[in-house]
């Protein structure tokens, strides 16, 4: 082979020695010095990358490590919640979350059988698929129980380990549900006090410079756990005994705006915050509107004695319906004469309310309701807020309706404050969870009424509890006094006879109102214990006497059994 | 093993002696290393996709003895039989890509492989030696005899294959012979004005290409500013070579190649870090500088100047591509898939290397008068072939 190339190879290098001689010497030498040039450029290269290397060698070696993500994976921790008197609401406690280094597992099938052996219910084939990427970082579970931990350390599987993560507990569990709301796995708000702490106190907290972790105060709320669960136990007992859909209650310090108790029913346990998510578990206090019905002839009352278009010794004439457009008023158990004020509240009369708010005229009317919060989403901390129904064109019908609480919806908390003024003697105060002294309350608060008008009313509701709609409310010797509401529910877009919203809303003592209650259900059955009946009378109105009866003595009101004036009718009178 | 009498005239004996015995040995350790660090490597990819662990290591060698045998047989040719083989390998090499673009599985997202059997073939691995080769027999023809358009037939060439490559896309490799070529031009003495053109050119190009394909942007980006983007294999590339430090962590003990994907490939240099220490490194970096140093100079006393073309532009491509593999292992230069030749696992590329290294290993033989006496009145001599 080299032979035969030997031949050719000289025959072909004397034609090409013949061509080189064109060439000059200095071009080759040229040629040469390009060639050293690229010694050079490589030479140079070779020296970085060597530099490069003792560089490295020279750098302090990475410590071995989880990665920093996983040191990030570390939730904020949060503020305690307390309620007024210290009783913890929510907290942080420490729990360890599982995490896999998918790159450093060895065997992945032996790992995820591991792992299923002790947490059944993870999701294999998405671990699988997990593991089989080259990431530094997968958490497998949050917050897993010590006993999972163990288990899984027993398990001694290289890759996997544990950080420890805050996590939101609730001792307290269902009890104060909608007030707190509740956290994701991230320790974000995701509702309730929690989301407000999130989008108000945090950032607060943070500006102020004390976010750090420790350095967190625990906040406290106006809540008080004992009377929450005492509102929270009759109402879910009510609900049970009525077959009602739904329950709610609010008691309210008539004198600071302070929510002393708010339970919606059902309602959900915040260590499972994924129950929240169920539509039916809303917050009903804050964050729903209901026509709250014949309630609402309070506040007509209030305005007709506030405007001075009619006083405690008027009559209105309710002697037949009144007819307007294709509408009848008529009353659920007609009297058919003339009404007094006062026989108006306790008959609960449709024609005598609508009566007294034409009186007063379409416009006032609506700015009465609006002055008193009606017409505007409820205060308070929650996020949850709902604003009300109103309809756009305020006619006279709509007055006619909105006297006797249809044709409007508004938030059962709304309807509590109002309450609140018209009997503190009428200062509206914005709700509030989070404690307010006397002296910031008397900043804060707006008079709406004058103070006669407030007197009329304690005297109207007081009257209505012990001769009228309202005397199952009675609770002994903390003279109660409140109005009732029986509202039909629209169905379909007519008003269903059988299906109702009973609601109660009062306040005591009446002598000196410190607590207003308002208790509503939905959709209460009648039974042979309410000889059939599901109006208000029938169940809200027991339901709140029980309630007063057992949060009177915690929120330290004196009960006075030597009551004066009260008369004793002994007949219940029918509810509407 | 080579037992030969200076007498003995066989090809054989004339080979061994005229041969460059001490790059042989450079070559040949590389070999071993190359042996040596895929069984480092190699065995946790081959346990992932299912294999045997000792898998890509016995393929490996396999490859290796081939490659060597065949450098042996490729060395022995004389320089135009050379250039008939590398016509041969040149023609053939672009059918089988463009066979590949059209029948070709898709790997990684590119066509580049054609399966022959239980292998997989990419016939652009031979394009390249085979396309430098004659590139070189271009430019020294259009030396020797200006009436050939030497310069413009090379070009051609080039625009070819890297048509062909960018088709599949192979960005990498057509980035590699454009410098090859720039080098080959560089190096048949074109006027520094020509080579700043071509320079802008190449930078108008590098910024086309970032500005217009976004794989080459990203890759940029990343390397530009780290925090743009996923930068997780030159990191735990980077990590594993801090790891290692000095003295490695010992054979077997790297958990980085658990972790890295192309651990056997392109980041074969980061593995070995982590296991055999940076010293070995240097020692690799030296082999490698030692081989493409040598042949340079070899090439630059060489008289001949389709021998000097060749045997250099041949060294500069194996350089290029060691420096640019061991320049991304480094995080020195942005993430590219070049193969660190002869270290790095693959059949393809192991054959090509030592397709390229036989030409340059017998490009390089010693032959009376080739070498110009520098500075020294004779330069020309006759008998080039005599033994």
């Amino acid at each position: 082979m080299a032979e035969r190339g030997l031949s050719h190879s000289t025959s072909c290098w004397r034609q090409h020695a013949l061509l080189l001689e064109g060439t000059g010497k200095r071009e080759r030498e040229r040629d040469r010095s390009r060639v050293v040039l690229a010694m050079g450029m490589f030479l140079l290269c070779f020296a970085v990358l060597a530099a490069r290397l003792i560089v490295l060698a020279v750098a302090p070696a990475p410590a071995e490590s989880v990665g920093y993500s996983a040191r990030q994976a570390l939730s904020a921790s949060r503020p305690d919640i307390l309620d007024r008197n210290g009783e913890i609401l929510a907290t942080d406690i420490k729990t360890p979350s599982l995490y896999a280094e998918p790159r450093k597992l060895i065997d992945v099938d032996e790992a995820i059988d591991g792992l299923m052996s002790v947490m059944p219910d993870l999701d294999g084939e998405k671990l699988r698929h997990e593991f089989a990427t080259d990431r530094g970082f997968v958490f497998v579970r949050r917050e897993i129980t010590p006993a999972q931990q163990a288990a899984v350390h027993r398990l001694g599987i290289p890759g996997l380990g544990f950080v420890e993560e805050n996590r939101r507990v609730y001792p307290a569990g269902n009890e104060a549900s909608h007030v707190l709301g509740h956290v994701n796995v991230d320790q974000e708000g995701g509702a309730g006090i929690e989301k407000y702490l999130d989008d108000e106190g945090l950032k607060v907290l943070r500006e102020s410079g004390l976010s750090a972790e420790g350095a967190q105060r625990p906040v406290a709320l106006t809540i008080d756990l004992r009377v929450q669960h005492a509102l929270r136990a009759e109402l879910a007992a009510a609900m049970e005994r009525y077959e009602a859909k739904a329950a709610a209650g609010v008691i309210l310090d008539a004198r600071t705006g302070e929510v002393a108790a708010m339970v919606s029913l059902p309602d959900f346990d915040p260590n499972t915050p994924a129950e929240a998510l169920d539509p039916e578990r809303l917050n009903r206090v804050t964050g729903g509107v209901y026509e709250l019905g014949s309630t609402f002839k309070a506040f007509t009352a209030a305005m007709a004695l506030d405007e001075g278009s009619a006083t405690l010794s008027d009559s209105y004439d309710a002697t037949k319906p009144i007819r307007i457009s294709s509408f009848t008023i008529d009353d659920y158990h007609a009297k058919r004469r003339w009404l007094t004020v006062p026989e108006i509240f306790i008959y609960s009369s449709n024609i005598g309310a609508a009566r007294m708010a034409l009186d007063v005229g379409k416009v006032r009317h609506r700015a009465f309701l609006t002055r008193l919060g009606l017409l505007d989403a409820p205060g308070g901390e929650l996020p949850e807020k709902a604003k009300p129904l109103v309809p756009a064109n305020w006619s006279e019908v709509t007055t006619i309706t909105a006297s006797f609480g249809h044709g409007i919806s508004s938030t059962p908390l709304a309807a509590a404050s109002a309450a609140a003024a018209l009997v503190n003697g009428g200062y509206l105060l914005p709700a509030t969870f989070l404690p307010r002294s006397r002296a910031e309350a008397r900043d804060l608060a707006r008079p709406v009424l004058r103070a006669t008008t407030s007197r009329d009313m304690r005297y109207l509701m007081r009257l209505n509890v012990t001769n009228g709609t309202a005397t199952k409310a009675d609770a002994e010797g903390y003279r109660v006094g409140g109005k009732t509401g029986t509202a039909e529910k629209i169905v379909n877009g007519r008003y269903a006879k059988n299906r109702l919203l009973t609601s109660f809303l009062g306040a005591f003592p009446m002598d000196d109102p410190q607590y207003v209650v308002l208790v509503m259900l939905d959709e209460p059955q009648g039974s042979a214990e309410t000889h059939g009946y599901a109006t208000a009378g029938w169940n809200s109105v027991p339901v709140t006497g029980n309630i007063i009866r057992r949060v009177a003595p915690m929120l330290g009101i004196q009960p006075r059994l030597d009551e004066p004036g009260k008369g004793k009718s002994g007949v219940t009178l029918a509810s509407y | 093993m080579f037992n030969f009498g200076r007498a003995d005239r066989s090809a054989l004996a004339d080979w061994w002696w005229t041969v460059d015995r001490a790059l042989l040995a450079a070559i040949l350790c590389l070999a071993v290393f190359g042996i040596v660090f895929s069984m480092a490597a190699s065995p946790p990819v081959a346990a992932k996709l299912g294999l045997d662990e000792f898998h890509f290591v016995k393929r490996q060698a396999v490859f290796v003895v081939a490659g060597l045998g065949l450098m042996v047989a490729v060395s022995l040719a004389s320089p135009r039989l050379m250039r008939r083989i590398a016509l041969a390998v040149f023609v053939v090499g672009l059918a089988a890509m463009v066979l590949a673009l059209f029948q070709g599985a898709e790997i990684k997202g590119a066509r580049r492989w054609l399966d022959i059997g239980s292998f997989s073939l990419q016939p652009s691995e031979f394009v390249k030696p085979a396309f430098v080769l004659l590139a070189a027999w271009m430019f020294a023809e259009g030396k020797r005899r200006p009436e050939i358009p030497g310069v413009a037939m090379a070009t051609g060439m080039l625009a070819l294959v890297a048509t062909l490559l960018l088709l599949q896309p192979d960005v990498g490799q057509t980035l590699l012979l454009a410098l090859v070529w720039g080098a080959l031009l560089f190096m048949a003495g074109m006027s520094w004005r020509w080579v700043g053109g071509l320079a802008g050119l190449g930078a108008a190009g590098f910024v086309t290409a970032y500005l217009t394909v976004p794989h080459v942007t990203e890759r940029v980006d990343r390397f530009l500013d780290p925090a743009s983007g996923d930068t997780y294999q030159v990191d735990t590339a980077l990590e594993a070579v801090t790891r290692g430090s000095w003295f490695g962590r010992g054979p077997g003990e790297g958990t980085i190649k658990r972790v890295l994907p192309d651990s056997h490939t392109d980041f074969v240099f980061a593995v070995t870090a982590e296991e055999f220490g940076i010293i070995v490194c240097l020692a690799l970096l030296a082999v490698f500088a030692f081989i493409v140093l040598r042949v340079l100079y070899r090439s630059f006393r060489e008289h001949d100047i389709f021998i000097r073309f060749a045997a250099s532009g041949l060294v500069v491509m194996f350089g290029l591509q060691a420096v640019i593999n061991m320049g991304v292992n480094l995080a020195l230069l942005p993430a590219k898939g070049m193969t660190l030749p002869l270290i790095s696992a693959g059949g393809s590329s192991t054959l090509s290397i030592c397709y390229a290294l036989g030409m340059v290993v017998g490009l390089t033989r010693r032959r009376v008068g080739a070498e110009a006496m520098i500075g020294g009145g004779l330069l020309e001599s006759g008998n080039r072939w005599h033994a």
